[in-house]
C-alpha cells in the first residue's frame, strides 16, 4: 500500500460519524414489524371508545329517493346515525378539486360510495346498525367509458363544476385534457421509413397495501379533535377535513399512526372525516377500520388506460416522430387525475429525444370506480404502451430493441417534449447496456434438481401443471423515465425542526418532521442525515403530527429528496448556529476559530485537519439551539393549455429492466425467472433501503405485467373485492431480481440524490411482456396478460 | 353467536343434533373467511378442535382412515406413498399456515367445486364416513357425495368423522391450474390415478363444473384402450392419439362457467392439456415401476 504519511488528511462534515449518509443503516422499525409487534393504525385504542362504520352504495350510479334512520338509530348500542342531511359544515373534499362528498348527496357515483356513517359500541352492533338503514335507490345506467362519458345527451358526473380545468376541457365528462405538442407530426410523417400505430390498455391496478385503513378520532376538551390515522400527508388531510367539521384548522390535530403500505392510495382521504364526524357527534372515541373487502371500495385505484401510440423512423433507426393518445379513467371523483394526465402527457415519450411529437392525455368523469395516485403515477400506462412500441418499430426495421432503444435515448442536455432541458444525468442508453451485460439465469433451471423436474422453477410452481412441456424461454428489456417530486409550478416545500442538545454529556439530535412514514424508510434516512450535518450519534425522530409546519406528501419520489433537504437545511442552522455560539465564547483561544472551516464531530467542534476546538457540553451549556425551517426544490412551472410546454418538472429519474420469463404456452402460465433492474439514484442514501424501493416496485410492475387488476361487470360494480381474487405476487412468484445501482450526482438536489421509489415499477411491466411476446410470438397489447390471452381461450 | 365446545364426538353428535343449523368448524380456514367478509352468520359455531380423533389416521390394508380434521401439512409429510394424488394436491393448498390447519374434512364439508382435494378423492377412490346421533354411522361413497354447488350429500344432524381412501396401488397425479405460482383457488383442476389391480383408471376434475366430477367417458375410453392395446402388460408408451382422445373427452365433460377467475372456454381447454400431461407421467411412472419390478 503506498500513501503519504505524515500529512493530515482534510476530513469533511460527518464523515467521522458512524451511521451517517451513505451507510445502510437499519430501519427502527424493521424488526417490529417482522416480529409482528410493530403498531398499525388498526392497533389504536381508545379507553370508553365506539367503533364507527360505513353503509355503502350497492350501485354504481343510482338516485337515492329515500333514506330512513330510524331503525338503525333505535339499536341498543348505537350512539349516533348520520347522513348527508348531518352534515354540520362543508360537503365535499377532495385532494384536487373538492368534488367528493363526504357522504353520498342524492346521487350515487360509484358503487361503494359511503352513504351513511354510525357509530356503535361494539363493531358488529354497528354493522347490524346500519344494515337496518333505509336507502331506496332508483338505479340508472352507469357511464362507462369515452364513448358514453362523451356521447351527445351523456349524463354528466359533475353539472356544476368550476375548477381551473373546467374553462379547458371540450366536454364537462373530461377532468383534464393536456396536449403536449412539439415539432411538426406531419414532416416526421413524411421522413418515415415505418410506422407503427397500435391500440393498447391497462387495466385497472391496485394499491394492495396490507394495512387497511383505519383511525381514531377523539374529541377534545377545547371543542377540536385529536386524529390518529395513517395518511400520506397529515396536513392536507387537515385541509380537507377541518371545513367538513367547521372547526378552524388548528383545532384539527393530527397524529400519524402506524401505517401498512400506502403506494399512492392513502393520498386520498378515506375514514378520517367520518371518524371525526362521528367523534364530535357523539363526545366520544371513535374508531374506524375497514375490512380488506371494504378497503377495496375505500380508496382510489390505477388509472386503466386506453392508448394509441404511432411510431415512426427511418431507416438507421431514428424515431421521426410520436403522436399518442391516452385516455385515463379518472371514474367518478377527480381525486389526482388532473395531475396524472400532466404526468402521462409530458412523460409520454418516454426517454427518448424526437423533435416531432403530438401526445394528448385526458382524465374521464365516469361511474367507475375513483382513480388516482399509484406508485408511477400516469407514467405507468404510457410507459407500457411506448415501450411495446419502441419493440415493434425495432422488429419492423431488424433492428436490435435494445440498440434502437440506445440509438433514440435521452441524455444529459436533451429536450422533453415539453422543451424542458434535461439538466442533470440523464444515463438512459448505460442503464440499458447495464441491464443487458448482467449474466443471464441458465436455462432449463427445472433440470438442475436431480431426479425429478424441481416445479418450484417452472410455470405454474407447485400446482404440477408442467414438467417442461409447452415451456418457452423469452427475454425482453424495458426502460422508463419519472418525474420526482410535485411538477407543474405546485409550491412544493418541505418543513424540518431539529434540535441540537447536550443530555448526561452526550450530544443528541432531534429531528421533528410531519412526514409519513410508510415503509418508504423516511425514518432511517433522517437519523443519518442528523448525524452526517450534526456529527452525533444519537438521533430522536419524533412522531410526525400537525404540530410541526408541512412535509408535502410521502408519493411522487420525493421525501427523501424534499424532507431530507429540509432536515438537511435546518441541521445546517442549528450547526451555524451552534459555531457562531462556539466562536462567540472560545474565538479568543485559538487561531483556528477565524481561519479554518469548523464541523461538528463525535460531540467536538473541530477543524477540517481533525483538531478539536471545544466539546459541545461547553458550548451549549445545557442550552439546546432548536430551528425549524422550510425548505423548497427549485420552482416549476404550469404547462400551457394548447402545446404543454414548461419546465413542468423538478428532476427525472430512470430505470430499465431485462425480464426473463418461461412460459408454459399451452396453459398460458407465466413464470418470471428473473427480473433484472438497473437505476440511476443519483446518490444512494441508505443503499439497503434504495435496492428494497427498486425491487419493491419491480414486483409490483410484474404484479401488474401478469396478474394484478380490479374487474368490474358490466354494470360497473368490482368483482374481485378480495384477496381471493384480486391477486399480487407471491414469494414464489417473486424471481430474483438483481439490481445494479449508479450514482451519478444531480447537482441540484440534497447530496445530489434522486427520488427511487417509482422509476423501477414502470420498465418493470413492459419487459415482462416484452419476454412473454417473445416467448409466445403474440401481440399482447393489454396487461395484466391472462392465460385466456396466450392460449386464444 | 354462540360457540359450542363439545369435549368429544358424541358430544358434538349431540350439539349437532341439537343444533342441526351449526356451522362445524375444525381450522377454519373456509368458515372464518365466510364470516369475516360476512357472508354467512350461523347462530352457532361448532368448534371440532377438542375433539381428538378427528386428527387421527391409520393405514390400513386396502384404505387409509383419514380423520376429518387431519390437517393437509400432515398429508404431505406422512401419507406421500399411500395417498400420492391428495399430498400433491394439498400441497397446492394455500400457503404453509393454512396447510397447517385446512383439512379433508372441511374441504368435504364445504363441498366447493373449488376444493383442492375433490378432484384426488375421486381419482383414488374413497368413502366419506358420517355420522348421526340418531341414525348412528353410514358411508357415503365420494362418486355420490357432491349434490350441487356447495352442497353435499350430509343430513343436517350429520358430522363428517372420516375419509376411507383407497391406497394408491398405482401412480396418481394432480394438476391445478391457477393465475399465480402459490396460494390461489383454483381455475380448473385434474387428477388421475392409474389403478394398475383392477385395470382401470379414474380421474376427477376441480372449478370446471357445478360440483367436483368424473370424467367418466374419458375414463372409459382410456380403460378400453389400455386394455385393447395390452398397455398394461407391455408397459408400453401409449401413443399420442390416445392421449389427444382422452384429452378431448376430459375437456368434453366440463360444464364451467365465465368468472372473475377464468373463462370457461380456457377451463375447458386447460382440462384437456393437464389430462394429457397427467396421463403421459403417470403412465411413464408405471412404465418405470413395471421395469424395476418384472413379473416373476
Amino acid at each position: 500500500m503506498t500513501g503519504t504519511v505524515g500529512v493530515p488528511t482534510r476530513i469533511t462534515q460527518g464523515s467521522g460519524t458512524k451511521g451517517g449518509v451513505g451507510e445502510s443503516t437499519l430501519r427502527p422499525d424493521g424488526t417490529l414489524k417482522t416480529t409482528g409487534e410493530f403498531a398499525y393504525a388498526s392497533d389504536l385504542w381508545h379507553e370508553d371508545m365506539l367503533w364507527g362504520h360505513t353503509l355503502r352504495a350497492p350501485h354504481a350510479h343510482a338516485l337515492i329517493t329515500r333514506i330512513d334512520l330510524t331503525d338503525a338509530l333505535l339499536q341498543p348500542g348505537v350512539y349516533a346515525v348520520l347522513a348527508y342531511a348531518d352534515l354540520p359544515a362543508a360537503k365535499r373534499y377532495g385532494l384536487e378539486l373538492r368534488d367528493q362528498p363526504v357522504l353520498c348527496d342524492g346521487r350515487v357515483r360509484f358503487h361503494g360510495e359511503p352513504v351513511a356513517l354510525v357509530a356503535a359500541d361494539h363493531p358488529e352492533t354497528a354493522r347490524r346498525a346500519a344494515a337496518k338503514i333505509v336507502v331506496e335507490y332508483d338505479v340508472l345506467p352507469p357511464v362507462t367509458d369515452e364513448a358514453a362519458a362523451t356521447a351527445p345527451g351523456a349524463p354528466l358526473l359533475h353539472p356544476d363544476r368550476d375548477d381551473d380545468h373546467a374553462p379547458h376541457v371540450p366536454h364537462p365528462n373530461i377532468v383534464r385534457r393536456q396536449p403536449v405538442r412539439r415539432g411538426d407530426i406531419e414532416a416526421g410523417r413524411a421522413r418515415a421509413a415505418v410506422i407503427v400505430r397500435q391500440d393498447y390498455e391497462v387495466g385497472m391496478q391496485d394499491q394492495a397495501f396490507l394495512g387497511p385503513e383505519s383511525g381514531l378520532a377523539v374529541p377534545a376538551d377545547d371543542g377540536g379533535v385529536d386524529l390518529y390515522v395513517s395518511t400520506q400527508w397529515l396536513h392536507v388531510d387537515r385541509e380537507q377535513i377541518a371545513p367538513v367539521l367547521g372547526l378552524p384548522e388548528d383545532k384539527v390535530r393530527l397524529a400519524l399512526s402506524g401505517v401498512g403500505g400506502a403506494f399512492g392510495g392513502r393520498e386520498d382521504l378515506s375514514m378520517q372525516a367520518h371518524a371525526a364526524l362521528l367523534a364530535l357527534h357523539t363526545g366520544k372515541p371513535v374508531k374506524m377500520v375497514y375490512n380488506r373487502y371494504e378497503s377495496f371500495f375505500g380508496h382510489v385505484h390505477r388509472h386503466p388506460a386506453r392508448i394509441t401510440y404511432e411510431h415512426g423512423a427511418t431507416r438507421e433507426g431514428k424515431l421521426t416522430h410520436v403522436a399518442a393518445r391516452i385516455v385515463l379513467d379518472g371514474g367518478a371523483y377527480a381525486s389526482s387525475t388532473p395531475a396524472v394526465v400532466g404526468n402521462a402527457a409530458s412523460l409520454g415519450l418516454g426517454p427518448y429525444t424526437c423533435e416531432n411529437v403530438d401526445i394528448e392525455a385526458i382524465g374521464l368523469y365516469t361511474n367507475n370506480p375513483p382513480c388516482g395516485a399509484m406508485r408511477g403515477f400516469g407514467a405507468v400506462q404510457a410507459c407500457f404502451a411506448y415501450e411495446s412500441q419502441m419493440d415493434r418499430v425495432a422488429a419492423e426495421l431488424h433492428l436490435d430493441p435494445v440498440e434502437f432503444r440506445q440509438l433514440n435515448a435521452m441524455e444529459q442536455g436533451s429536450l422533453m417534449p415539453t422543451g424542458q432541458p434535461v439538466d442533470s444525468p440523464a444515463p438512459v442508453a448505460e442503464l440499458l447496456r447495464r441491464v443487458r451485460s448482467m449474466p443471464m439465469p441458465p436455462e432449463r433451471q427445472w433440470e438442475s434438481a436431480g431426479e425429478g423436474a424441481d416445479l418450484r422453477a417452472l410455470p405454474g410452481g407447485l400446482s404440477n401443471t408442467t414438467h417442461g412441456e409447452g415451456v418457452v424461454r423469452g427475454v425482453g428489456y424495458a426502460v422508463g423515465i419519472k418525474n420526482v417530486g410535485f411538477s407543474e409550478g405546485f409550491d412544493d416545500y418541505s418543513t424540518a425542526r431539529v434540535r441540537l442538545e447536550v443530555v448526561g454529556g452526550e450530544p443528541v439530535a432531534t429531528v421533528h418532521t410531519a412526514m409519513a412514514e410508510v415503509g418508504q424508510g423516511g425514518v432511517t434516512v433522517h437519523a443519518q442525515i442528523a448525524r452526517t450535518e450534526l456529527g452525533v450519534a444519537q438521533v430522536t425522530i419524533q412522531p410526525a403530527d400537525t404540530a410541526v409546519g408541512s412535509a408535502g406528501s410521502t408519493s411522487a419520489s420525493r421525501q427523501t429528496y424534499v424532507t431530507g433537504g429540509a432536515v438537511r437545511h435546518a441541521c445546517q442552522a442549528v450547526r451555524a448556529e451552534v459555531l457562531e455560539i462556539g466562536r462567540r465564547k472560545f474565538g479568543s483561544y485559538h487561531p483556528a476559530w477565524a481561519t479554518a472551516e469548523l464541523l461538528l464531530e463525535g460531540g467536538k467542534i473541530v477543524t477540517d485537519g481533525g483538531e478539536a476546538l471545544a466539546d459541545l457540553a461547553d458550548v451549549l451549556e445545557g442550552d439546546p439551539v432548536e430551528r425549524e425551517l422550510e425548505w423548497r426544490h427549485r420552482p416549476t412551472q404550469a404547462l400551457d393549455h394548447e402545446r404543454g410546454q414548461g419546465n413542468g418538472h423538478v428532476q427525472y429519474s430512470f430505470a430499465a429492466h431485462r425480464a426473463v420469463v418461461e412460459v408454459d404456452t399451452d396453459l398460458g402460465l407465466v413464470k418470471v425467472v428473473e427480473l433484472a433492474c438497473a437505476q440511476d439514484v443519483g446518490k444512494a442514501l441508505n443503499p439497503l433501503s434504495v435496492v428494497g424501493q427498486i425491487q419493491g416496485g419491480t414486483t409490483q410492475g410484474l404484479g401488474l405485467a401478469v396478474m394484478e387488476e380490479i374487474v368490474l361487470d358490466p354494470e360497473a360494480k368490482v368483482r374481485n373485492p378480495s384477496f381471493t381474487d384480486y391477486l399480487i405476487p407471491t414469494i414464489l412468484d417473486t424471481p430474483p431480481l438483481p439490481v445494479d445501482v449508479l450514482e451519478l450526482a444531480d447537482s441540484h438536489a440534497p447530496y445530489g440524490l434522486r427520488g427511487v421509489g417509482e422509476a423501477s415499477t414502470l420498465s418493470s411491466t413492459p419487459a415482462v411482456v416484452a419476454a412473454v411476446r417473445q416467448a409466445t410470438g403474440l401481440a399482447l397489447t393489454r396487461v395484466p396478460v391472462r392465460p385466456e390471452h396466450l392460449t386464444g381461450t | 353467536m354462540d360457540f359450542l365446545r363439545p369435549a368429544s364426538w358424541e358430544e358434538a353428535l349431540a350439539a349437532k343434533a341439537a343444533h342441526p343449523a351449526a356451522v362445524p368448524i375444525a381450522g377454519g380456514t373456509d368458515v372464518m373467511v365466510e364470516i369475516n367478509f360476512d357472508l354467512r352468520r350461523p347462530d352457532h359455531l361448532l368448534d371440532l378442535g377438542r375433539v381428538a380423533e378427528l386428527r387421527e389416521w391409520e393405514v390400513g390394508e386396502r384404505t387409509v382412515r383419514l380423520g376429518a380434521s387431519v390437517p393437509y401439512t400432515q398429508i404431505m409429510a406422512e401419507l406421500r406413498h399411500d395417498l400420492p394424488g391428495l399430498a400433491l394436491a394439498s400441497h397446492t393448498v394455500a400457503s404453509p399456515q393454512i396447510r397447517n390447519r385446512g383439512s379433508v374434512g372441511g374441504n368435504l364439508g364445504t363441498a366447493s367445486p373449488a376444493g383442492d382435494a375433490h378432484p384426488a378423492l375421486l381419482a383414488a377412490g374413497c368413502e366419506v364416513e358420517v355420522e348421526s346421533r340418531a341414525r348412528g354411522s353410514r358411508r357415503v361413497p365420494i362418486d355420490a357425495f357432491f349434490t350441487g354447488v356447495k352442497r353435499n350429500a350430509l343430513a343436517p344432524d350429520e358430522l363428517i368423522r372420516a375419509v376411507h381412501i383407497d391406497r394408491a396401488d398405482g401412480p396418481q397425479q394432480f394438476s391445478k391450474v391457477g393465475t399465480r405460482n402459490a396460494m390461489v383457488i383454483a381455475v380448473c383442476a385434474f387428477s388421475l390415478a392409474l389403478h394398475p389391480e383392477s385395470r382401470t383408471v379414474r380421474t376427477g376434475i376441480g372449478s370446471a363444473a357445478p360440483t367436483p366430477i368424473r370424467a367418466r367417458a374419458a375414463e372409459e375410453f382410456l380403460n378400453a384402450a389400455l386394455e385393447e392395446g395390452g398397455f398394461w402388460d407391455t408397459g408400453e408408451a401409449v401413443p399420442p392419439s390416445i392421449g389427444a382422445r382422452f384429452a378431448g373427452l376430459a375437456s368434453g365433460a366440463c360444464n364451467p362457467i365465465d368468472d372473475v377467475r377464468g373463462s370457461a372456454a380456457y377451463r375447458r381447454h386447460a382440462i384437456g392439456v393437464l389430462a394429457r400431461r397427467t396421463l403421459t407421467w403417470c403412465w411413464e411412472s408405471y412404465r418405470e415401476s413395471e421395469r424395476r419390478a418384472p413379473c416373476a
